[in-house]
């Protein structure tokens, strides 16, 4: 133990920034691209057939349509950047500021429903696998099937369907007091937990097979001994991962329970910037939003290492 | 081998979500002689009518039969949920193929544009391409199969690493069997199990993200009655008309679900080898 390991953690996290960065600066370049290779005049298509005149000229200038491409290029880039990501057609307010004063809903909602679905699907999951094959497992895996497949948007509103109209004890949409938080929040982390139980269901029952819970089993422990003892702490190691990688699953969800809810995050501003075409704003949610998710990865990624000791670092 | 998978028409789970596919896609296939009603002609006279002896589903906002749209509906759904997979999963064999096989910087360059799309979660994607494109059954079509195949790509590469290093695959190489022969004959055979079972399921998440478009208004426009675009424009009229609501929603639900049975017990078959 010294210096070494500390020094390849670093070397590690650099080499991770870095690669997230060119990962970004490829995606931004694809949308470049996209965007212009749409026929026609890009300032005009973006703003819409219905637009103003002073609209197409103030995309005209934004892109700066006039200038040489790879000139139009390194503005881009230059904007993005230092954030400059352009102005609001529809509120006239800088696009930034609009996505920051978003942005809490839609981590408050990510947070709260994440923290239920691990809270309720890894006991289901762990409950399945101890009792593989009976018919609390038959049940618990049909549930999570069902979950898998049962569309985000159908499901917000069957909630609201059964507590807004029929029992009226939670409001159907809007935001302000936690009571609004509850429906978006049990949306989503229903979704999340279908998930969850499959995925800890899995890895408990593939760490049930290793030779130390053979080894174990003929010392003679009893199976809840092995279970909480040595499997438990080796197989929940994968879900914390899978939590991670949710996070894109997560957020895709949150554009449409936001949307379903009046809720004010980022996800409802990306739909609504794209029905009124506001350019700039969707352009800008959707960086952020990658930005968003390669962080979630990276930590993800970072805290894997930190809690298996196994994984070597490159 | 095939024995094996003899056992996945055995079971009744499968039968059954086998037969609500079949259901669904002959509903698909004869809508114009089995709907009861025009699936677009508008009665505001009849408007968001719960159900009944005339209309079994109730009809829509604009007197529109829900059960006529739905089996029209039955057509898109089919229609993108194919098509869109069949595009992402024939994109994701060939590039994950080469790029696992050939390696070097084939494998570079297609792992780096992989990653990209890969920067942004599927349904994300999806949305900035029909963000971009504009929406219509085609774009719906091209954005989902584009935000499916980066994650293709991927697994397949992964299994014809795996393969390349087989010693039956050796041997051939050894024997002077050109590379193309060997995908052919070796490569894609011995991974194709499981890229049929990812392939059933692509079919179950493709309709999930084309009817998400759908519902936030982005998807198939109306007034095609795409069955997401349908919970759309339903949801205003929840607190007096939910039978709007209901029943595109079942549709969605049951052929996913059917889809996801499927995969997952042909997953189950392929990993008990």
């Amino acid at each position: 133990m010294g210096v070494k390991p500390v020094l390849s953690a670093l070397k590690y996290f650099f080499y991770r920034i870095l690669t997230l960065a060119i990962t970004l600066i490829g995606l931004v370049t694809l949308i470049f691209i996209l965007i212009r290779s749409i026929p026609g005049d890009p300032a005009r298509v973006l703003a819409g057939m219905m637009a103003s005149e002073e609209d197409v000229n103030l995309i005209r200038e934004q892109l700066g349509l006039n200038q040489p491409i790879y000139v139009q290029y390194f503005i881009y880039l230059k904007n993005l950047f230092t954030l400059n990501l352009g102005v609001s057609f529809r509120t006239d307010s800088p696009v930034i500021s609009e996505i920051l004063a978003r942005l809490p809903n839609t981590l408050i909602l990510a947070v709260t429903s994440t923290c239920l679905a691990v809270a309720l699907g890894v006991p289901l999951g762990i409950l399945a696998a101890s009792k593989k094959g009976g018919k609390l497992d038959l049940f618990l895996s049909s549930l999570s099937i069902a979950g898998i497949s049962l569309p985000i948007y159908w499901l917000g509103l069957i909630l609201i369907l059964i507590f807004s109209v029929e029992l009226r004890i939670l409001p159907a949409g809007g935001s302000g007091t936690p009571m609004h938080l509850i429906l978006p929040t049990v949306t989503i982390a229903l979704y999340l937990m279908a998930f969850i139980v499959k995925i800890t269901k899995a890895s408990v029952v593939d760490s049930m097979e290793k030779n130390y819970v053979i080894t174990a089993k003929s010392k003679g422990l009893s199976e809840r001994t092995i279970l909480y003892k040595h499997v438990l702490r080796n197989a929940l190691i994968p879900v914390v991962t899978i939590v991670g990688l949710q996070f894109g699953a997560l957020l895709g969800g949150a554009v449409i329970t936001e949307t379903i809810f009046a809720w004010p995050g980022l996800g409802r501003l990306i739909v609504d910037s794209i029905n009124s075409r506001d350019y700039p704003m969707v352009q800008g949610s959707i960086f952020i939003f990658a930005l968003l998710y390669a962080l979630v990865n990276l930590a993800t990624d970072l805290l894997y290492t930190f809690i298996d000791p196994r994984v070597r670092l490159k | 081998m095939m024995e094996k998978y003899k056992q996945l028409f055995k079971s009744t789970r499968v039968q059954l979500c086998l037969s609500i596919i079949l259901l669904f896609i002959f509903m698909a296939l004869l809508a114009d002689i089995i709907a009861p009603y025009d699936p677009i002609e508008i009665d505001l006279s009849k408007s968001c009518n719960p159900p009944s002896k005339d209309h079994l589903l109730g009809t829509d906002e604009l007197g529109r039969d829900i059960l006529s749209r739905i089996i029209y509906g039955s057509r898109l759904t089919i229609t993108i949920s194919f098509v869109a997979t069949a595009l992402g999963a024939t994109a994701g064999i060939f590039f994950g193929v080469i790029s696992g096989y050939f390696g070097g910087i084939v494998d570079t360059i297609i792992q780096r544009i992989t990653e990209i799309l890969l920067a942004l979660p599927g349904f994300l994607l999806a949305i900035m391409f029909v963000a971009i494109m504009g929406s219509n059954l085609w774009t719906v079509i091209v954005s989902v199969s584009i935000s499916m195949t980066p994650s293709f790509i991927r697994m397949v590469r992964g299994l014809a690493l795996q393969v390349r290093e087989l010693e039956y695959v050796l041997a051939a190489k050894q024997l002077g069997a050109n590379s193309i022969k060997i995908m052919f004959r070796h490569v894609i055979p011995n991974i194709s199990p499981t890229i049929i079972a990812q392939v059933t399921l692509n079919l179950g998440t493709s309709i999930l993200f084309a009817s998400g478009l759908g519902f936030l208004g982005i998807g198939v426009p109306p007034p095609a009655p795409e069955w997401g675009t349908m919970l759309g424009t339903g949801r205003a009229y929840i607190f007096y008309a939910p039978h709007l609501i209901i029943f595109p929603g079942l549709s969605v639900f049951l052929l996913v679900l059917s889809f996801n049975i499927i995969g997952d017990k042909l997953g189950e078959i392929i990993a008990s080898k």
